[in-house]
């Protein structure tokens, strides 16, 4: 009868306005689709958070990054990240209340594990996802260095990656718009 | 490459009436001859004149790769509110992915007692909705803070309005159980850099789809082919394209677009985030930057307006830099988080003017000057600019940006 009783559950929350779909456990409705296989999952579950879930095993220092990063990195970013002609990747620090500010991992990446999960999925812009998670790692690595933010021998792995102190960590706001007003002159009454 | 907008269309206008009078003054001229050859037999699939030429400007002076750049819609040579979809705006962070429908799926999993598979064809067999909607990269404008473009397509190309036909995103959740903890969910697309946002659950659960339809006919392949997230009145980049993946999740994933990009930088330095909602904003498309009168008499000023938040309920035409506002008139559809067209007939004295529109919703907010965002925002946060635009009519006719004049 519990099923019985959760589908009373899901029509009285239907008739008063709440989405079944919240703290309820039903049945489909539909029936289509299918589940994914572990192994599906796998391939494509691949978002690495603040807090490091995500980062699959593996290991990187600057110092391998670095020859990573001047076969893979360098056209686009510079020999010191910092000399383009695609996104500054180093320097910055301080600049961003100036008239100049200038965003770069260093000076405005809040985490650094969005470092790593963004190499992984998107980088080299013309060959993305093939580098290894030891390559992936090492140039996080190597990119952190060129921003002081862990030295050269530091191993940057699952556990350490997500502890490194990224300058901009608490430099984020929540959305608090409307946050102009507009002065309008009071309208003359309609005639 | 140049846009390929007519931009004297006034002039055209005029030449063309001239032209008409010309006619019909000239008594020797001998009347058009009556067609006597066949024309182009049915076809499968149509196109438009040959001798149409508005398109997506594309800034090729960049060191932007294409596969990454914008291509924005000609906005002045657009009619009504719907934009053809062979003319919406691109936004592309890793070029335009070539995907076979019948490989393409869709993963829902995370915080969910039951992660599904679902196939294009199987996504169709659900309930779907088809509604209006504009859709605007957040960084649409974002030349004028510090100004500026010389005109509408240029400045404000990065919107679009369509028709979209999809599933809701609410009623694929239920059918996967989702938890009560889930308060994000990341969404994800098949392109090269597998672009991910985190998405707010309330708006998961409000009004988003997975659209599969744009206008009609199947998404365009730069619209996410074969099918998208769609988040009415929210910030184009959200909208993941190409969508293969939807995670339900207790906490955003801090995306590199929804960290280091997509955030507002403040004169204090510090940066908003998840600055989701397009504000209402409109602009003047005709007559604007780049026509010119054909001399002091009357013209139909036209426009487009839009809120994120909700319905248009009022726009207002300004020719004095906006000491004097004239409400406008709404053409319907006035539709909620959709392209509103407003008219209005101006006689023109032949002397400079600045002229603008501004529209207020129906939560009472109204669009702002532009300087009054630059006071609270400073010119440095890219994002979001939906204040006033104004052009600069000048005593030959000629319309160029007047929003730094």
């Amino acid at each position: 009868m519990a099923t019985m009783r959760s589908v009373a559950i899901a029509l009285w929350a239907v008739a008063h306005g709440f989405s079944p779909a919240i703290g309820v456990a039903q049945s489909p409705t539909y029936g289509v689709g299918r589940a994914p296989t572990p192994l599906e999952l796998k391939a494509i579950d691949i978002e690495v958070t603040p807090d490091g879930k995500g980062l699959v095993p593996g290991r990187g220092t600057a110092a391998a990054g670095k020859d990573v990063y001047a076969r893979r990195c360098e056209t686009c970013h510079g020999p010191t990240g910092k000399e383009g002609p695609q996104d500054a990747l180093a320097g910055g620090q301080g600049s961003l209340s100036s008239s100049t500010p200038q965003k770069t991992v260093g000076s405005y990446w809040p985490y650094a594990t969005t470092l790593w999960d963004y190499i992984n999925r998107a980088m080299p812009f013309d060959h993305p996802s093939t580098l290894t998670a030891d390559e992936v790692y090492a140039t996080t690595a190597y990119v952190l260095f060129l921003n002081g933010l862990v030295g050269e021998r530091d191993v940057i792995d699952e556990k350490t990656l997500p502890q490194v102190k990224m300058p901009n960590r608490n430099g984020f706001t929540s959305d608090p718009r409307p946050d102009v007003k507009t002065a309008m002159k009071k309208r003359q009454p309609e005639p | 490459m140049t846009t390929s907008r007519s931009r004297r269309w006034f002039l055209g206008l005029g030449t063309a009436w001239s032209a008409a009078l010309v006619a019909c003054r000239s008594k020797s001229a001998p009347p058009a001859a009556e067609p006597r050859a066949l024309g182009v037999a049915v076809s499968p699939y149509g196109s438009r004149s040959r001798f149409e030429r508005a398109a997506r400007y594309v800034n090729t002076n960049t060191k932007v790769p294409l596969e990454e750049a914008v291509s924005r819609t000609p906005l002045h040579d657009t009619y009504g509110i719907i934009t053809p979809s062979s003319l919406h705006f691109e936004r592309h962070h890793s070029g335009v992915p070539d995907i076979d429908p019948a490989t393409h799926t869709l993963t829902i999993h995370g915080l969910v007692d039951r992660p599904l598979v679902f196939t294009v064809d199987e996504l169709k067999r659900l309930p779907s909705v088809s509604r209006i909607y504009f859709l605007e990269c957040s960084g649409n404008g974002l030349t004028e803070w510090r100004g500026g473009e010389p005109d509408a397509q240029r400045i404000h190309g990065l919107t679009s309005c369509s028709e979209w036909t999809g599933v809701p995103v609410a009623l694929l959740l239920r059918e996967c159980a989702v938890r009560a903890d889930a308060t994000w969910m990341l969404a994800e697309g098949a392109d090269a850099c597998k672009m991910t946002r985190s998405i707010p659950m309330t708006k998961a659960l409000d009004d988003a789809l997975v659209a599969y339809g744009q206008n009609g006919e199947p998404l365009r392949p730069e619209q996410g082919y074969p099918m998208r997230l769609l988040l009415p009145g929210w910030e184009g980049n959200a909208n993941v394209k190409w969508l293969r993946r939807i995670k339900v999740m207790d906490q955003p994933a801090m995306s590199r677009e929804e960290t280091s990009k997509y955030t507002d930088l403040m004169p204090d330095g510090t940066a908003r985030q998840f600055t989701f909602i397009m504000e209402p904003k409109s602009l003047i498309t005709r007559p604007s930057g780049g026509d010119r009168l054909a001399g002091a008499g009357m013209y139909e000023v036209t426009g487009l307006a839009w809120s994120g938040r909700g319905t248009i309920a009022r726009v207002e035409i300004t020719i004095d830099g906006g000491a004097t506002w004239t409400p406008a008139e709404l053409q319907a559809p006035v539709l909620p988080r959709a392209h509103t067209r407003f008219r209005w007939s101006w006689n023109w004295d032949g002397r400079d003017a600045l002229i603008a529109s501004r529209c207020t919703d129906d939560t009472g907010y109204t669009q702002p000057l532009l300087a009054d965002l630059i006071k609270v925002r400073g010119v440095n946060s890219m994002y979001h600019n939906n204040g006033i635009q104004m052009w600069k009519v000048a005593a030959d006719g000629t319309i160029t940006n007047g929003n730094h004049a």
